[in-house]
């Protein structure tokens, strides 16, 4: 590998190679140590390190012995006390990546019930994908202590209450498994909705996404849920050329540019969306999200969009997982494989529910200007400008006020 | 590890209980008997609490005479009504055994340090 200019792209080609790397090492020291906690010590360290000198010297032809090396030196070193890890350590040597991947313990000790979601986010980030606190911190925009303070509780509680380090049970592994999807599908969406050039320098949280997901599926191939959320992260990713106008402007589904998207990475992601829906016939959320997206995908045009089917697919969505949020969703399709009026009442008993969500008034105020009922409408789109924090999210909707 | 696990009743729960038929009410602790005995290889320890009304509570003050107040440390819905002191592998082991735990709603798990 050669030398990395400086600059956000060499940078986030540096994250990747850590990111490929780090994650093995983790769970290979965790492995050997038998303490979480210290192993993620000594992979962070050597993260640390490794994002420091990288830029300035190269990225070594061997990433993952180099972090390696860092990381057994730094242990041999901190953990002079613990003479039963300095044993283990010493003698280990890293090999070439071994056989067997232990990472899918990784995640499922980071993604533990016993910890709370953010602490799960965190630690999957920061163990998982080798991101820094500074880094998590910046994705997030919350301060470095904080995610700091997450980070040691998190660790603390893994130590103490015993959480294990190993793949749950058969009978406890689809609610496990939901979990684990549940951080990857946040994380994404978290990426996804705060994406506006405002935060260009910040990582790429729908990319962690997108690699956490691909991880998973190739360690639990037998899981069509799995697939299911891979396929929604990359139908999504597909069409992110088109989402911002060149003012970073949000540009809506119906305006955006269809030839900007990715045409071969959505027949990609479709079709392993089919394979794993034909080859288990087990559907579920995620399977049936991304169905609904590969349905926006494939349309030629906003109008041509097969609405009756995305409908149904909403219904069988609604019967497995009840939303409020998914209802909302629903109604949205109604409106044009049915009409405005029928969308409308669909909304009627949303409102209790969803006071305080954005995406609720802005669609009344849609639907409101959509049948003439204008100072309604206004009054909707004031309600969700209110309502959200999102710099590209208000333009469009300042934008609405300014000639509804 | 060892792991406690302690038994906390909410307000539905007791009314419940006390609306209870007589043979309803011995099914139930029927089942809690079944509990104890498919899991007594790793109870190493448990009890029964008396009812909350019975509860008194002391608050220690340095240097001054404690003071002592009827009723359950914190006042609400919840209460721990039981427990049981369980030696395992790790805390999912734990949780495998709160999970099947037939009475009242709500179980607290802690590592006994």
């Amino acid at each position: 590998m050669t030398a990395s200019n400086s600059g956000p792209n060499s940078e986030q080609a540096l994250a990747h190679v850590v990111r490929d790397h780090a994650g093995r090492l983790a769970a290979s020291l965790v492995s050997l140590l038998g303490d979480f906690s210290a192993a993620e010590d000594l992979v962070q360290d050597a993260v640390e390190t490794a994002l420091r000198r990288w830029p300035v010297e190269e990225v070594p032809e061997r990433p993952d012995a180099w972090l390696f090396t860092v990381a057994r030196r730094r242990g041999l070193d901190v953990l002079r006390r613990e003479t039963n890890y300095r044993a283990k350590l010493a003698q280990m040597t890293w090999v070439e990546p071994s056989q067997r991947d232990d990472r899918l313990r990784l995640i499922f000790t980071c993604c533990h019930p016993a910890l709370s979601r953010a602490a799960q986010i965190a630690l999957t980030l920061r163990v998982v994908c080798g991101l820094s606190t500074a880094q998590i911190a910046a994705a997030f925009v919350v301060p470095e202590t904080t995610v700091a303070q997450r980070l040691t509780r998190a660790k603390r509680k893994i130590t103490e209450a015993g959480i294990p380090y190993r793949i749950p049970d058969v009978d406890d592994l689809p609610a496990r498994l939901d979990g684990a999807l549940a951080v990857i599908y946040l994380l994404f969406n978290e990426g996804y909705l705060s994406s506006s050039g405002v935060h260009a320098q910040a990582r790429d949280l729908v990319d962690d996404a997108e690699y956490l997901a691909s991880l998973l599926a190739g360690l639990m191939p037998d899981e069509p849920e799995v697939a299911g959320l891979l396929a929604l992260i990359r139908l999504h990713r597909a069409r992110g050329a088109a989402r911002f106008d060149d003012r970073e402007q949000l540009v809506l589904l119906a305006d955006q540019d269809r030839t900007l998207w990715d045409h071969e990475a959505i027949g990609a992601a479709t079709a392993l969306l089919v394979r794993a829906a034909r080859a288990h016939r087990r559907p579920g959320p995620y399977q049936l999200q991304a169905a609904i997206a590969a349905c926006h995908a494939e349309a030629e045009s906003f109008e041509s969009t097969d609405w009756p089917q995305i409908v149904v697919l909403y219904d069988m969505l609604l019967h497995l997982a009840p939303s409020p949020i998914t209802r909302l969703h629903r109604a949205i399709a109604l409106r044009y494989a049915s009409s405005p009026g029928a969308a409308l009442d669909e909304l009627k008993d949303l409102d209790r529910v969803l006071e305080n969500y954005l995406l609720l008034h802005a669609t009344r105020a849609d639907l409101l200007r959509a049948v003439g009922r204008n100072a309604e409408a206004r009054e909707c789109d004031e309600r969700a400008l209110a309502l959200t924090a999102n710099p590209a999210q208000q333009a469009l909707l300042e934008e609405r006020l300014s000639w509804s | 590890m060892k792991y406690v696990l302690m038994f906390v009743e909410t307000e539905e729960f007791a009314k419940e209980l006390e609306t209870m038929g007589d043979p309803e009410r011995e099914n139930a602790y029927a089942a809690v008997g079944r509990w104890f005995a498919e899991h007594g290889s790793k109870i190493t320890h448990h009890a029964h609490l008396a009812p909350v009304h019975t509860a008194t509570t002391m608050r220690l003050r340095r240097g001054e005479e404690p003071v002592v107040t009827d009723g359950p440390f914190v006042e609400g819905k919840e209460v721990v009504s039981g427990f049981a002191e369980v030696e395992v592998a790790d805390l999912d082991e734990a949780l495998k055994i709160a999970r099947s735990w037939p009475a009242c709603p709500i179980v607290e798990i802690r590592p006994v340090s």
